[in-house]
């Protein structure tokens, strides 16, 4: 369960949080979507405690998360951009992060699920940027999480891996976890999403279902839908 | 944070550039005592090498590592983990690194011409403890200067800015210093400012186990007079220590409130 309650947070004079607020309670897939720099990626930040808000709390399954770190064990976390020490292999760094979680997790399942058994043993430094993604997926899925957090989880890949990461997100979905996506790809949000979460300068312009998104709009493509909440 | 400490030592020894920095030490070492075999007369040589260098490349390596592991450094603070042991666990990583390169790279030259059977191994081994201290002292600069200045480019300029302050500016102006006050007693003040500069320091602290008076400059000469030897070598050690912890707290204080 997640509660954001009025966050606000500035980056010198820019305002990218402007009184956000919203909870989710029930397992589901909720797509963050908004234009570029309407504060999306800083949403997440704040729910891992990577950006600290000016105002505001976040509550995790019922406890403020400000300057906690032990709550991040329910949380798996997908970054933008994979980049990652050029020097480890791919072994290494899966196990480093084993050993941060203290857990060995499902590694081998997924490594295999997206093909990088041959590169277990190279740098990451040699890797492509669309196998760097795949490891990226395999880090952020490895572990139990009960939430998980995808910021652009499709970039780089190649439709055989991109079919493979929709799969793996479905049969969390089916588990009962909350997945927060963020992505610029309408297909992926109309495919896998059940709730829109859109931001639009800092404030949430837009938060419940497909359906209710399309109604209120009067389109019928998503990506109409999603213009329309841009300029009315 | 041993975790984190091991990984990113691991990822550094490995890397090219910590190969170059082993290599040049190696052959500085080999070189100088192919030249001049007396083992004294090299450590003092390296001695004038390793209080500017060691500097600098901690303080290149450091802010180089802050700025291209920042996405990893992400990925790591997402982990249920406290950011003060992210921090420590690298810093640790490159000052280790680092200071191995140095001890392996003169080490072995110096072992192979019988350093450890002469008179100047206490010599030596305060001159790798310098260039330690140095390391460890500069590469927490940098990666402070990293943390403070999103903008790449800026935090690398503050950095060499900050490297040339202490390893030319400063000399530049306590001589200025000395000669606009040269009027007023300024034995106190002398002192002192050269407890400000960790570049200073470690040069006193390694001449005055060498005892070479002639060397020691105005500050050394002070020191020796004021604390002798070995009260000198005492406290050029704490204040160095000094010199370790506090840009180490303040990284870790500044971390602590940084939006990443």
């Amino acid at each position: 369960m997640i509660t954001v309650n009025e966050i606000y947070k500035k980056f010198g004079k820019l305002t990218v949080l402007d009184g956000v607020s919203f909870s989710i309670e029930t397992g589901g897939v909720y797509a963050i979507l908004g234009p570029n720099g309407s504060g999306k990626t800083t949403m997440l930040k704040t729910i891992l405690g990577l950006v600290l808000p000016e105002k505001g709390t976040v509550e995790i399954n019922g406890t403020s998360i400000l300057s906690a770190w032990e709550y991040r064990k329910n949380i798996a976390y997908l970054p933008q951009v994979p980049r990652f020490p050029e020097n480890l292999t791919v072994r290494e760094l899966v196990q480093m992060i084993a050993d941060i979680r203290h857990t060995n997790g499902r590694s081998e399942e997924l490594i295999v699920r997206f093909g990088l058994s041959d590169f277990l043993g190279k740098q990451l430094g040699d890797l492509s940027g669309g196998t760097r993604q795949k490891v990226n997926i395999v880090l952020a899925f490895m572990f139990d999480a009960s939430i998980c957090i995808l910021d652009e989880p499709t970039a780089g890949l190649d439709p055989m891996s991109l079919i493979e990461l929709k799969k793996l997100i479905e049969e969390e979905k089916e588990k009962g976890k909350i997945i927060l996506i963020t992505t610029h790809i309408m297909s992926l949000v109309e495919e896998l999403a059940q709730e829109i979460i859109f931001l639009l300068d800092g404030k949430i312009q837009f938060n419940g279902s497909i359906e209710v998104l399309k109604n209120q709009t009067n389109r019928s493509k998503i990506e109409e839908a999603i213009a329309a909440l841009i300029k009315p | 944070m041993i975790k984190i400490l091991k990984y990113s030592f691991y990822d550094l020894i490995r890397s090219r550039w910590s190969y170059i920095y082993l290599f040049f030490y190696l052959s500085l070492g080999f070189v100088l005592l192919f030249l001049n075999s007396d083992l004294s007369k090299a450590t003092l040589t390296l001695m004038n090498i390793i209080v500017v260098l060691t500097p600098m490349i901690g303080t290149i390596f450091g802010i180089m590592y802050f700025y291209s592991s920042r996405e990893f450094t992400e990925l790591l603070l997402s982990q249920p983990i406290k950011r003060s042991k992210i921090f420590l666990g690298q810093y640790l990583g490159i000052s280790l690194s680092l200071s191995m390169s140095l001890i392996v790279g003169l080490g072995i030259p110096f072992a192979m011409y019988g350093v450890w059977n002469s008179s100047a191994t206490t010599n030596f081994l305060l001159l790798l403890l310098s260039g330690t201290f140095l390391t460890f002292i500069f590469t927490a600069i940098a990666i402070y200067i990293g943390v403070s200045n999103t903008d790449k480019i800026k935090g690398f300029g503050y950095a060499i800015l900050m490297w040339l302050f202490f390893a030319v500016i400063y000399d530049g102006l306590f001589m200025i210093s000395l000669i606009v006050f040269d009027e007023y007693p300024l034995d106190k003040f002398a002192l002192i400012a050269s407890l400000f500069n960790p570049i200073d320091l470690a040069r006193i602290m390694v001449l005055l186990k060498l005892e070479i008076s002639a060397l020691l400059g105005y500050t050394g000469a002070l020191f020796q007079k004021f604390f002798g030897t070995q009260t000198g070598l005492l406290l050029s050690i704490a204040v160095l220590l000094f010199w370790v912890l506090t840009p180490l707290m303040m990284l870790l204080m500044k971390a602590n409130k940084k939006d990443f």
